[in-house]
């Protein structure tokens, strides 16, 4: 049961994925960005951790991706032109093949990375486990307060600078 | 065969379709219910013609709407007008799921397991409202932007905006009742407020957080864009907000979705501050009635604050939910906090 959950959201995060830099209508990306983040919520809970599930939900896909969406949509991107179909203008310049040789490269090390894991079982969540929310706030606040202080004051920073910079020009 | 079909899961099954039917009869319920309400309290009689009293109503709007024709803008992106109402309607039902509305039922003995009456028992079941609920209000954006119409858009991004700004007072009076209650289960929750004061005051956090109460309905009032809070779909603004161009049952879903976040939020608060489905006389597994009953009180008290006070102009609206009400959240939680660690 556990691993036809696994496949199933994996293969809507990846569909997901491919369809935001894939398709051209940039609202159309967004929607399906929020779509992926749902799926990793799914594997999230696969692995025990729904605290983390339901955080992702609330605060990327609830609130970031919402803030994404206002600025898509007011700056009204236009649609993607469709790129040119000669091979010549694909396959040429240094750059793409660059580029190719990369990707190929990170492919093999992808796959060399996953056969070399050791085999995981499923076993079924107990709760009082690592990721109860309870262990969560007790490590937050002892083991990691230094960050936790540390990426609120960052984005206190960053609210801030935001406020300022859409003020309009005081003459 | 029927031996391999386990009862618990046919009952479980059994439960899901009662929940998600007495949600759509809510709605129905809640269309009457508003339509009378709305009546007497200007002095006249409301629906009479259909059924008793008007009760077959709503079941007549919604014949009405499933004939009507389905009209979507030329200029509309159409894979995003179509889905924006799904959004909402799903968003809208799947809040419900993990709210708990009675103690565990052996169906008169028939399960040899009992079954407690709630979709899914989730440990973070608050959480999953608040991003659930967080998700609806994608439907409202998508639905003003994909219109391509002003009227449309302009409401779509003041109802967002709108939403955004009251879900940080919902939390944080969510917040104020866990560190109360220690866990984030709704069950446990409402399990915490069992018993009484001195024999006779029941012990429910609205008696120990009055503000908090307060602050949690303005807050469920202004998600559900309900008025006072309603500029958004105002009719005399914006002729009808970010559902302007929707007909027939893409309408019907935007108003079902309205309807049965309202049933939710009231439904949470029942869970949160009036103790669930706990109450005196009757007995433990008859306490859905009692839930019920708190539940369609507020919101009873829903339509009743609609059809009285005048709604708040947008920036008044923007101004209260940023300058006064989260200051008074994040107050009632730094107060919730000082006092549980005093008093242990």
């Amino acid at each position: 049961m556990d691993v036809i959950a696994f496949y199933v959201f994996g293969a809507i995060a990846i569909a997901a994925s491919l369809g935001v830099i894939g398709q051209r209508n940039p609202m159309h990306s967004v929607m399906l960005l929020i779509a992926s983040f749902g799926a990793l919520a799914g594997l999230y809970v696969i692995l025990d951790a729904p605290f983390t599930a339901v955080t992702q939900i609330i605060i990327y896909a609830g609130a970031i991706m919402v803030l994404f969406l206002f600025v898509v949509m007011l700056l009204n991107v236009p649609r993607e032109e469709p790129a040119p179909r000669s091979l010549a203008g694909t396959l040429g310049g240094g750059g793409i093949k660059a580029a190719a040789l990369l990707s190929v490269a990170m492919g093999i090390e992808l796959v060399y990375a996953v056969y070399s894991l050791e085999h995981v079982s499923f076993s079924p969540g107990h709760s009082g486990s690592v990721s109860s929310v309870a262990n969560i706030g007790q490590a937050l606040f002892t083991k990691h307060a230094f960050a936790f202080e540390v990426t609120s004051v960052l984005i206190l920073v960053a609210m801030i600078g935001a406020v300022i910079l859409a003020q309009k020009e005081h003459h | 065969m029927l031996q391999y079909i386990n009862p618990n899961i046919v009952a479980h099954l059994g439960l899901i379709f009662v929940v998600f039917n007495l949600l759509v009869l809510s709605a129905a319920f809640m269309v009457w219910l508003e339509r009378k309400v709305c009546a007497y309290i200007q002095d006249r009689v409301g629906p009479n013609r259909v059924g008793y009293e008007g009760a077959l109503q709503p079941f007549a709007d919604v014949i009405k709407l499933l004939f009507k024709e389905e009209l979507r803008p030329k200029a509309a992106d159409a894979l995003l007008f179509a889905i924006a109402p799904i959004i909402s309607a799903c968003a809208a039902f799947a809040a419900f799921s993990v709210i708990p509305f009675g103690t565990e039922t052996t169906l008169f003995g028939l399960l040899k397991e009992p079954l407690p009456l709630q979709v899914a028992d989730v440990n973070v079941a608050v959480l999953v409202i608040f991003a659930i609920t967080s998700m609806g209000i994608y439907g409202i954006v998508i639905a003003g932007w994909s219109s391509n119409s002003k009227y449309s858009l302009l409401g779509g991004l003041r109802s967002s905006a709108q939403m955004i700004s009251y879900e940080l007072s919902y939390g944080l009076a969510l917040a104020a009742v866990i560190m109360l209650a220690g866990s984030l289960s709704l069950r446990d929750i409402v399990m915490a407020q069992s018993g009484a004061w001195w024999g006779f005051i029941p012990k429910w956090y609205v008696f120990l957080q009055p503000l908090g109460f307060l602050i949690y309905m303005t807050a469920g009032v202004a998600e559900t864009n309900r008025a006072p809070f309603d500029f958004p779909e105002a009719e005399q603004e914006l002729v009808a907000g970010y559902h302007t161009e929707y007909s027939s049952m893409s309408f019907a879903m935007f108003f079902l979705a309205e309807y049965v976040n309202m049933v939710t939020v009231s439904a949470v608060a029942t869970s949160l501050y009036l103790g669930g489905w706990l109450g005196p006389l009757l007995p433990s597994w008859l306490g859905w009635l009692w839930f019920l009953l708190k539940v369609f009180l507020l919101l009873f008290f829903y339509v009743w604050m609609r059809w009285t006070l005048p709604r708040y102009r947008y920036d008044q609206l923007m101004e209260f939910g940023w300058k006064y009400l989260l200051p008074a959240a994040v107050v009632n939680l730094l107060a919730t906090a000082a006092l549980v660690l005093w008093l242990g």
